[in-house]
């Protein structure tokens, strides 16, 4: 962890929707290298943090910081920008059901960057091998397996080079057999050194993983702080105590 | 006076020129109203307030009126009042064109509704913009979808085309009626223009037919589901 300037300050993040106050002035930063896990109950705000830090959903009030840049919330061109900095994987993969493998990760590089077609395939193949998918680049979604779907997902991530990865459960969606193959995937960006922010129940990606732990509860961040602190032997936190019952259910389960 | 079947046979090349014609009509009146449908039912998902507004009043009067109201209003009315000179061809082809039109906007409202919105969402994480979305995301999927549902409305507008004669366009109607009206072989005429309405309409859906199992995405049906 490079605990120099903050990549990302996120500062009084606000957002309600339909009367509902969902997130409640959420703040903190993000460094370099660093990877940050979000946990906490279901409805805590966790997604819609998520997409509030790449302006899919507008924050109601409060700041976004990406390298010291304030974002402008009202430029549409700014917000294109800032997404292709910070790549966002969803829980449920998204590709696009009409590309095959390769051109799911082609078509953002050729009409965002627009690099041309061959040096799109290029980056592509490149991209598809990191997740060992390399032979797989003339499937279409729905002949992929969901292991190899999030896989495609996070290539296609990758492609545009962002500065921070977001992954919103990334595995919940997942068989338990194909969990293994998505986490191994996670597991080789971060020792790459990759920016990540994730939610996940997977106890495996928060202890493993975790530099620091972000405990979501009713729009807040109610406790944070190293994974070695919060998780030690002993210590009284909600963190302990969720992940002491993520672990028993994985358990039962294996 | 010739027979029922020297009368058809004698008149075929000339009831066939007026199917070209048909074909002519229905060929423009699809692809306007295709046109017009696409961007319509892009505005009606994705517009603002007063664009849906708009959309949806237009839909509503050119679902809601005949089409032989329309053509009369258009041909004779709405026409003459700006002082358009439009054929008869060129009235028909325009009035079936804004009712397809209006049509296809709800098939292709329908099929975006369809969609799983996350691949929208998935579009724009990467950067894209809205309208980058749609054209490279949206309209690829929801037109594949649409093609049985397309090919349904292709048959109506075929047979609606017949409505032409009423003011005077040289399309298979029209031609049955003029000969008929000399031969007096009503019967049989009409079953050959019957014969030929049926040709076109089955030759076109089994060419969308063709066309949907081209393009259709592998592993993929148009309903959605996953085989």
């Amino acid at each position: 962890m490079n605990d120099s300037v903050p990549i990302l300050k996120i500062h009084d993040i606000t957002k309600t929707y339909g009367g509902n106050l969902i997130l409640d002035a959420v703040s903190f930063e993000l460094a370099k290298g660093e990877i940050k896990i979000l946990i906490g109950p279901s409805g805590g705000g966790k997604s819609t943090l998520l997409q509030c830090i790449n302006c899919l959903a507008i924050p109601d009030s409060g700041t976004i910081l990406l390298e010291d840049k304030q974002v402008d919330f009202s430029s549409k061109q700014e917000l294109y920008r800032l997404r292709q900095q910070v790549g966002m994987i969803f829980q449920d993969f998204n590709l696009f059901d009409h590309l095959t493998a390769l051109n799911n990760i082609t078509i953002a590089l050729r009409k965002v960057k627009n690099i041309n077609k061959s040096d799109a395939k290029k980056r592509a193949r490149i991209e598809l091998e990191q997740v060992g998918l390399g032979d797989k680049e003339d499937l279409y979604p729905a002949q992929l397996s969901g292991g190899q779907k999030q896989r495609v997902a996070i290539a296609r991530s990758l492609a545009m080079d962002p500065k921070i990865l977001m992954l919103d459960e990334p595995t919940s969606a997942l068989d338990p057999e194909l969990i293994g193959e998505v986490i191994a995937v996670i597991k080789a960006l971060a020792a790459k050194g990759m920016t990540m922010i994730m939610a996940t129940h997977q106890i495996s990606l928060i202890s493993g993983l975790a530099d620091e732990i972000l405990f979501m509860e009713d729009g807040r961040i109610v406790e944070q702080g190293p994974t070695s602190a919060l998780l030690a032997p002993g210590k009284v936190s909600k963190t302990r105590g969720f992940c002491n019952r993520l672990k028993e259910i994985s358990d039962v389960e294996e | 006076m010739p027979t029922a079947f020297t009368a058809v046979i004698d008149s075929l090349p000339y009831l066939l020129q007026g199917a070209f014609i048909t074909i002519a009509i229905v060929g423009a009146a699809m692809s306007i109203g295709f046109g017009i449908g696409v961007c319509a039912s892009v505005g009606l998902v994705y517009g603002n307030t007063a664009t849906r507004k708009i959309l949806s009043l237009y839909v509503w009067v050119f679902r809601g009126v005949p089409v032989v109201v329309l053509l009369f209003l258009f041909y004779f009315g709405l026409f003459t009042y700006l002082d358009l000179s439009f054929s008869a061809f060129t009235s028909v082809t325009i009035v079936l064109g804004m009712t397809t039109g209006a049509y296809q906007a709800n098939i292709f409202r329908g099929a975006i509704l369809s969609l799983p919105q996350g691949q929208f969402k998935a579009a724009n994480a990467l950067g894209m913009s809205h309208s980058q979305a749609i054209r490279s995301i949206i309209l690829p999927q929801i037109l594949r979808m649409s093609i049985p549902a397309w090919s349904n409305e292709y048959s109506i507008i075929l047979k609606d085309s017949a409505l032409a004669f009423v003011i005077g366009a040289p399309e298979i109607m029209a031609r049955t009626q003029f000969v008929a009206s000399r031969t007096y072989q009503h019967l049989s005429l009409y079953i050959a223009a019957g014969v030929i309405y049926f040709f076109l309409t089955w030759g076109g859906v089994i060419a969308l037919r063709k066309l949907e199992e081209y393009l259709r995405v592998p592993g993929y049906s148009h309903d959605g589901s996953q085989s």
